[in-house]
């Protein structure tokens, strides 16, 4: 009898531990290895704390890479309205699933069809240099993923942006819809001949490669209005190229390296 | 037991090995870049180092005693070699791998290392069956050497034939169905070695029925082998775009040209052109080589005047200059230059195309299309190499072009991610630019653009070539001769025998305000004119070309201060495309979170972290053996060598593996330059070397008869290094005054130049692995080593490969050949090296 109620005890005890042990790493996985698995199935609004405070990181970071490379950029810090416009727009909202852990780190990511979402610290330095006020419109050739549009959405009056690879340029228009974001109106077109019905612009952004500066789109420059191309493969922006147009409607550019970096030491 | 050994299949094993290295190089090439292509294939070869230590194992663990098993396992790896040359490849390219992500994404790391071992495997294999008859037949060693080197030169030959004919994929399945031909006649071959021959015909029969299995899977499933082309190569993300298809390819050697037509939104491929620019680009078809390097086709205008785009480029500047009847174009491609010499009535038009492929297309399908630009009576177009070219014309002391242009010939990414540092390119060398010069008239420009790079690189490195050009030339003082301006997409450098006029100066000034383009050097030029319309931080292009032209001191000050390497590339440190500093690398590292990974030349690194990955691998390969064997009690009869003879046999075979491919690319540069055109050049050349070499190895063994294997080796090191030094001296004038013969007699005359050097050089190897296997005077032989000298040989020829590149990056090609000179004396004494015996 005692025998029995031994191994029973025995059991119970195994059966708890077989249990209780799978389960423990069930969780202990959730929460380590797939973060926003466990907020997702519970509360929505954990989820946007746990991203808010990565994003805060992240906008942190991009602040002190900026500063180390002010003198390069002509500027001592980064406009704070281009880091809260970062610090708003959900960039997890704008990185297709398999990355979406990698969503907030400073690096450019894939989003289908060969094309990329560029490194967060490269949007806020391009953003910065269009110098945009909330008056402005602004186009976009190459809408991508969308999330250079809403950055640019946060900051001015109305964003129009063109996308030439149709999935892409659905899938952007669909999630400007659901997020919300009321002024930016997109396109599939050919973005050679800018968005005569909208011009002029105050500045433009073209993040679609191109083998020369289109005309139209000096065209469409107001005067004073500044163009920004970055110039680089898919993952690695080489420069940037800024475009301004003064008031008497010349042209000027700047070749700007995003990198502190100077290419001659000593006595030159 | 004493039987004749499987020559024939080995002979076609290796020509098979060797085809599909260089077919994989293609492939790679295609679906990635070519850089990673390079590195892939170079790491996969440590395959052959891989099946020493392989065969190590096997003969000391499964394979006892060896004579039982050979029947069965040649065979199978022939036909394991056959299955994985295609399986490994399509599972290696179905690996998502992209080089730009490894720095952020350690997952990249994986797949490379995935790819990796999947690649070598067909390597691992083919080597394992060649070591596997090594040590069957120890004492006809000089004989399968000889056939694995012939068949390897004839294996070269074949695939760059192949390659013109068809697709590289197709290509793919010749190779496979090649490995199961190669298993069948193994099985015929070493059919009648079995013990139990009435089993062993049944075994035959029914491994034969499976080998016509497989290959007729092979046939039938064909229809599905497709390539996985990265997702971010120009062509794929081209594709992507609405309305495009691919309408013609064509393979060749050089590389898988593409035409695409985008008639919904046309490509209009003009890089280089001026902001001022209003008129659209003429309707194109994008031309892709290799899946990126976008040209343009552009159809031919009913009127001229619509090409008038063309003259908002910064290569259209000496066509303001001066009047321009005699042409030259080098690169003519897709024909832009000829459309734009057209738009300036240019009537007198040479130009070369290295890819006679190109010149095909726009001579047939597309010539209605582009006009017959290449078929106008004016136009001579030439297929081949322009150094070639011009060697063939007479070369009086003053040739009568008014204008050489030699325009943009890479794409702007490849080239600014610096993923050419290791090609060497004969176009932009010190030697080139002189040449070019010789046949200008002396009031004739040699036109040159290069893309703008942000810092400055390519156009300074032209500028500092363009300088020692002329004063090796002796026209002084150069600041008179160079006119150098740039857009802010590229850089053109004009140079002229004579001084510039003050009326060409007005006319360049006026050119580049027309269009918003920046003087950087003509002579007489102010600081305060450059850099007004593209700005950089600050005028780095303008103090460049005054610093370098100012004095010398100023000139050495800026070469060494300059992060980028901006020394002018020669014939013997063909480079050109090489910027790379090992003192900046710090500070772009320390940078990479600021995005300083960008400036850092990945076409360098690439070849450095091979050429560690390689010696690393090999150091675990050539240990591993030797700590198995010397742990495992029972083979320790087998390998009884000391430890000092152990290190005497390491020194000699690491020698010769590093000698022979340092002899053999440092010469094929010297070669290329003679015979000029890589496509004959490279091929004929390899296999002439692997040829003579395998014959000089057959030889070894009538000359034993004679001589004492001592004597051999001192005779064939002797020769090597009387011919290598020999040629160093003389070659060079030699080949100048052959210049202008036939092609056909200048390659009869490189085989001729190539042969006794190759016969001497395919000598040392069979002698000492002969040795190995000859029973010395104790009784016992060391037989069991072969497979570790194998190995030891493979894994020295791979980082041989690599090695000889970055020595020749630093220190030129000459300097490569004295090292290998170097390592076969080495070899020389340590095989006469007295005390030790494992060799003597």
């Amino acid at each position: 009898m005692k025998q029995t109620a031994h191994k029973k005890r025995i059991c119970s005890k195994r059966l708890c531990i077989l249990i209780l042990v799978p389960l423990t790493f069930v969780f202990l996985a959730l929460f380590t290895v797939n973060e926003p698995i466990i907020p997702a199935i519970q509360l929505a609004s954990p989820v946007e704390d746990h991203y808010m405070q990565k994003r805060q990181q992240m906008v942190r970071m991009i602040e002190r890479d900026v500063h180390e490379t002010s003198q390069y950029l002509d500027k001592e810090a980064l406009d704070p309205k281009v880091l809260q416009a970062i610090h708003t727009v959900p960039r997890h909202k704008f990185v297709i699933p398999e990355t979406l852990t990698e969503a907030y780190r400073n690096i450019p990511l894939p989003i289908g069809y060969g094309q990329t979402i560029s490194q967060p610290y490269i949007v806020a330095i391009m953003t910065d240099l269009l110098k945009l006020s909330a008056s402005d419109t602004v186009l976009e050739i190459g809408t991508g993923s969308g999330y250079q549009a809403a950055v640019l959405s946060e900051l001015v009056k109305q964003v129009y942006s063109i996308e030439i690879v149709v999935p892409l340029g659905e899938q952007a228009k669909q999630r400007f819809k659901e997020l919300g974001y009321t002024n930016i109106t997109s396109k599939i077109a050919d973005g050679y001949y800018g968005w005569e019905e909208y011009a002029p612009f105050d500045a433009i952004m073209v993040t679609a490669a191109a083998s020369h500066v289109p005309h139209a789109l000096i065209e469409q420059l107001k005067p004073g209005g500044r163009m920004m191309i970055p110039v680089g493969s898919h993952f690695m922006t080489q420069q940037l190229l800024l475009i301004q147009k003064d008031t008497d409607g010349q042209i000027q550019t700047r070749q700007i390296l995003p990198v502190r970096f100077v290419p001659l030491t000593g006595e030159h | 037991m004493l039987m004749k050994p499987p020559l024939l299949s080995l002979g076609l094993i290796s020509a098979t090995a060797l085809a599909y290295e260089i077919l994989l190089m293609r492939l790679f090439s295609i679906i990635q870049w070519h850089h990673f292509a390079y590195m892939i294939i170079t790491l996969a070869l440590l395959g052959y180092g891989i099946s020493g230590t392989l065969v190590s194992l096997l003969q000391t663990t499964l394979l006892k005693p060896k004579h039982r098993w050979f029947h069965i396992t040649y065979p199978l790896f022939l036909f394991l070699f056959s299955l994985s040359s295609f399986g490994c490849f399509f599972l290696a390219q179905s690996i998502p791998f992209n080089p730009e992500a490894i720095i952020w994404d350690t997952q990249q790391i994986w797949n490379l290392l995935g790819i990796f071992l999947l690649l070598s495997t067909p390597f691992v294999l083919a080597a394992s069956a060649i070591c596997l008859v090594f040590i069957h037949y120890p004492e006809q060693i000089a004989k399968i050497y000889s056939m694995d080197l012939m068949g390897a030169g004839f294996g070269s030959i074949a695939i760059i034939l192949m390659l013109f004919f068809v697709f590289p994929i197709t290509a793919l399945l010749i190779i496979s169905l090649s490995g199961l031909t190669a298993t069948l006649i193994a099985l015929q071959e070493t059919q009648q070695l079995s013990i139990k021959k009435t089993i062993n015909k049944n075994a035959t029969r029914t491994f034969s029925f499976i080998i016509v299995l497989t290959g007729l899977f092979y046939i039938s499933s064909f229809q599905y082998w497709q390539l996985n082309i990265s997702p971010y190569k120009d062509l794929s993300t081209t594709l992507n775009i609405g309305g495009t298809q691919i309408i013609e390819q064509k393979s060749s050697p050089l590389g898988l040209l593409e035409i695409v037509e985008s008639p919904k939104f046309p490509f209009r491929h003009a890089p280089g052109l001026s902001l001022h620019n209003s008129q659209e680009p003429l309707e194109q078809l994008g031309l892709f080589s290799d899946a990126a390097n976008m040209t343009a086709i552009t159809r031919y205008p009913d009127e001229l005047e619509k090409l008038s785009y063309l003259d908002q480029l910064t290569s259209a500047l000496p066509y303001h200059l001066n009047t321009i009847n005699r042409l030259l174009i080098v690169g003519a491609g897709g024909g832009s230059d000829i459309l734009q010499a057209r738009f300036h009535k240019t009537q007198n038009i040479d130009a070369v195309e290295l890819n006679s492929q190109i010149i095909e297309l726009l001579s047939n399908q597309f010539a209605a299309y582009s006009g017959h630009i290449y078929l106008q009576d004016n136009i001579n177009i030439h297929s081949g190499d322009i150094r070639g070219f011009l060697s063939k014309k007479e070369s009086s002391n003053d040739g009568n072009y008014d204008l050489i242009q030699i325009s943009l010939m890479d794409s702007f990414n490849a080239s600014a991610s610096g993923l050419y540092a290791l090609n060497e390119s004969y176009l932009y060398t010190i030697e080139a630019l002189q040449t070019y010069l010789q046949h200008l008239n002396p009031d004739g420009y040699l036109a040159i653009s290069r893309w703008v790079k942000t810092p400055p690189r390519d156009a300074i490195k032209m500028f500092m070539t363009a300088i020692t050009a002329l004063e090796q030339y002796q026209i002084q003082p150069a600041a008179h001769h160079l006119v150098l301006i740039r857009g802010w997409q590229t850089a053109t450098l004009l140079v002229k025998k004579n001084p510039f006029k003050v009326s060409e100066i007005e006319a360049l000034k006026q050119f580049c305000q027309a269009r918003a383009f920046d003087v950087v050097w003509y002579p007489g030029i102010k600081a305060g004119e450059t850099n007004q319309y593209n700005h950089f931080r600050e005028a780095y292009f303008y103090q460049a070309a005054r610093a370098l032209l100012n004095d010398m001191d100023s000139r050495q000050q800026f070469l060494q201060n300059y992060k980028y390497d901006v020394n002018p590339a020669s014939d013997d440190k063909p480079f050109f495309h090489h910027f790379f500093k090992w003192s900046v690398f710090k500070e772009l590292i320390s940078l990479r979170e600021q995005g300083g990974l960008v400036l850092v030349e990945m076409g360098y690194i690439v070849l450095f972290v091979t050429l560690l990955l390689a010696i690393v691998s090999s150091i675990i390969l050539i240990l591993l053996p030797l700590i198995v064997f010397h742990f495992r009690s029972r083979a320790k009869a087998e390998y009884s060598l000391s430890a000092l003879d152990r290190l005497q046999l390491f020194i000699y075979f690491f020698s010769i593996g590093l000698a022979f491919l340092f002899i053999e690319i440092a010469m094929m540069q010297k070669f290329i330059l003679y015979l000029y055109h890589p496509i004959y050049a490279i091929p004929v050349i390899l296999a002439a070397f692997m040829i003579f070499a395998g014959l000089g190895s057959a030889w070894t063994k009538q000359l034993l008869l004679r001589f004492s294997a001592q004597q051999l080796l001192l005779g064939a090191i002797m020769g090597i290094v009387f011919i290598g030094v020999f040629y160093s001296y003389f070659l060079g004038s030699f080949f100048a005054m052959t210049a202008s013969y036939p092609i056909i007699i200048k390659i009869i005359l490189s085989l001729l130049l190539i042969a006794p050097l190759a016969v001497c050089m395919g000598m040392p190897f069979p002698l000492a692995l002969g040795a190995l296997s000859v029973s010395s005077s104790s009784g016992s032989s060391n037989t069991a080593y072969i497979p570790w000298a194998w190995g030891i040989n493979g894994c020295a020829s791979v980082i041989s490969a690599v090695l000889a590149s970055l020595l020749a990056i630093h220190f030129g090609f000459n300097l490569v050949i004295i090292f290998g000179l170097g390592l076969y004396l080495l070899c020389l004494i340590t095989f006469t090296m007295p005390g030790a015996h494992a060799l003597s």
